[in-house]
């Protein structure tokens, strides 16, 4: 082990750990000996078993956050405890809304910088060495901090393969947070939740994904009647997210979902860099689009050049015919 | 109703990007561009200074050899007056750098709110804006998908994992806008004209009062590397034809998916 101790923001939905939380553990647990998370949440008590499982020694109960924005409270409840106790050498984050945020605000109140879009970590001493994936996933920057820890890292989803550790004994401590004053002003009134049905994005072994090459809304459907078929999820470029098709949770790429499918079907998406990050780690990509120069060409294993309204139903149709 | 936009000017996007051998900074040579993602926020800002019915739009921008063509663009849209902070300091700041130099500059105007993209396209880190809300201590609202004032607060729809949250936050407080939050418009030939005579303010490091504490030099950040990824073996491609439907059938089936 290369480091002494690191901090992991654990996030949760539904009581369970989200997946990038299990990732980031995973990969806590290949750097340092002891590995330490912060959670927020009604009953985080209740998540000292998994995240114990997941070879957490100690959890930081952040407490509920009373309709808080969190990023203020973590960030503030691990400097605290940084100055009461003792500093990790680094401390990970999900490249998640709530991750990024506790991470900006984190950074600026220990004046330490921050290391983002990170994809794959190697330790060199006590120093973590971090990957970064630019210009559309082309090249690997390798960035590593100046000087004084913690090193914080931002960490992209996919990035490591959660594994369990022998379950392990997490102790529970309350972090405490004094009273944030101004920065603590924004608070959650109500959630909304869009329903979307099949499996998860992040999670399914297809996905196909359509792009504003779909012409029109209502073709949509074909990219939806696909991936049931394929018994995939379906996906979308932020092309057509931003004009309103469909929700942003359907959002593959830099700013959405990272995927990495076993098959991944792009149909009318160009491969802007921004949306390759996203999907490039799939294992097969299948590409459907007019122009035989769309820099998707460029990634997929097998593409068809033509008109995806006319190429879709007909592969729906010999789907189903056989 | 006073706001202040940053904006990043950043080099044209649709020209394939590089890396400086040396210092492995990304090369901005040639004229910057507004960013694309700061539009949004300055269209935002724009319709909530109207809806207020009065107050105006400044926007901030950090950039190298006192470039304003980017600034140049946003107050053809409309905004009132720039605030540009340019210094050979700067060259490599990080974004912790860059946030304290913006958060400085913000500071010396006037603001009830402050409007930023959630990620600039060049550079990506995401972690900036949030960076200024603290150092100005202020609270913030990242993610948003809309904007409005309501009784002198802000009300914003925040995007989720799972759909988006209703969050509200008093003034002055710091916004981070998505692509989807509203339609940017086009500078008219009006606005550009009008814009040549717009007031910009340049400031230096020593200026803000921040000499000896940002820039490449105090960045905590080092580049170790450069490498090309592993390239994905180029696949087939074929012309749409009855016979390509079916090998794509047949790659299917060969990845048993069907
Ligand atoms: C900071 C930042 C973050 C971003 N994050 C993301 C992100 O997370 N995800 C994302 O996807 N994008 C993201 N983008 C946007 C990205 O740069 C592209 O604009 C976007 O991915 C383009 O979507 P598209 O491929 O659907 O549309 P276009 O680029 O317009 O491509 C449409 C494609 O469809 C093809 N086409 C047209 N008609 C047909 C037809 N009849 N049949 C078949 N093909 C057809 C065209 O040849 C073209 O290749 C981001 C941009 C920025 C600046
Ligand atoms: N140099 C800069 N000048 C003005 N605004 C900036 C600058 N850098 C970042 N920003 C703002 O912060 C957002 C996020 O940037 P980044 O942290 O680079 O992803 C950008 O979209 C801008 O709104």
């Amino acid at each position: 082990m290369s480091l002494g101790k690191i901090w992991v923001l654990a996030e949760f939905a539904d009581a369970k750990p989200t997946t990038a939380t299990l990732e980031l553990l995973t990969a806590a647990n290949t750097f340092a000996d002891k590995v330490e998370a912060f959670a927020w949440g009604e009953g985080v008590v209740n998540y000292a078993g998994v995240l114990g499982d997941y070879g957490v020694s100690k959890l930081y109960d952040i407490g509920s956050l009373a309709g808080s924005l969190p990023g203020p409270k973590v960030a503030a409840a691990m400097a605290e405890a940084i100055s009461s106790d003792s500093a990790p050498d680094a401390i990970f984050f999900a490249t998640s809304y709530d991750g990024r945020d506790s991470a900006a605000r984190l950074s600026a109140r220990l004046s330490v910088g921050v290391i983002t879009n990170v994809v794959n970590l190697v330790a060199n001493g006590s120093e973590l060495n971090a990957e970064h994936a630019i210009f559309g996933g082309e090249m690997i920057l390798t960035s590593k901090f100046a000087a004084a820890a913690p090193q914080i890292f931002v960490i992209r989803a996919k990035s490591f393969a959660p594994e369990a550790k022998e379950a392990a004994n997490c102790e529970v401590v309350s972090a405490s947070v004094s009273d944030l004053g101004s920065t603590d002003g924004a608070k959650i009134v109500s959630s909304h939740v869009e329903e979307r049905s099949g499996p998860k994005l992040d999670e399914a072994p297809v996905v196909v994904s359509g792009g504003r090459g779909l012409g029109q809304p209502d073709r949509y459907q074909l990219v939806e009647e696909l991936a049931s078929l394929l018994n995939g999820a379906p996906g979308a470029s932020r092309a057509i997210v931003d004009a309103g098709w469909v929700p942003y949770s359907y959002q593959v790429g830099q700013t959405g979902k990272t995927v990495k499918p076993n098959l991944y079907i792009a149909v009318g998406i160009s491969g802007a860099t921004q949306h390759m990050v996203g999907m490039k780690g799939s294992k097969n990509i299948v590409a459907i689009n007019k122009d035989k120069e769309a820099p998707i060409f460029q990634v997929c294993d097998f593409g068809i050049v033509g008109d995806a309204s006319k190429i879709v139903p007909k592969l729906i149709e010999a789907i189903k015919a056989r | 109703m006073n706001i202040c936009v940053c904006v990043k000017q950043i080099p044209d996007p649709t020209v394939t990007p590089s890396l400086d051998p040396n210092t492995s900074n990304l090369v901005r040579a040639g004229k910057l561009v507004l960013d694309d993602s700061d539009t949004f926020g300055v269209e935002m800002a724009l319709q909530l200074v109207d809806a207020a019915g009065g107050g105006e739009v400044t926007l901030v921008s950090m950039a190298p050899n006192s470039e304003v063509s980017g600034i140049r663009t946003g107050l053809a849209m409309g905004a009132a007056k720039g605030i540009l902070v340019s210094d050979p300091e700067l060259a490599g700041s990080d974004a912790l750098s860059t946030a304290k130099v913006l958060a400085a500059a913000i500071k010396t105007t006037e603001f009830d709110l402050v409007i930023t993209a959630t990620e600039s396209t060049d550079g990506y880190t995401g972690t900036t804006p949030v960076q200024i809300a603290e150092l100005l201590g202020l609270p913030s609202v990242s993610f948003a998908k809309k904007v409005e004032i309501v009784d002198g607060a802000l009300k914003v729809e925040r995007q989720t994992e799972a759909g988006f949250d209703e969050v509200t936050s008093p003034l002055p407080a710091l916004v981070t806008v998505t692509a989807g939050v509203v339609e940017p418009r086009y500078p008219s030939f009006k606005g550009i004209m009008s814009a040549k005579s717009k007031p910009v303010t340049t400031l230096t490091v020593a200026d803000l009062g921040l000499s000896g504490q940002v820039g490449g030099a105090n960045s905590g950040q080092q580049v170790v590397s450069v490498r090309k990824a592993e390239a994905r073996q180029a696949g087939t491609i074929i012309e749409d034809s009855d016979d390509a439907i079916g090998q794509l059938v047949g790659y299917l089936e060969q990845l048993k998916v069907i």
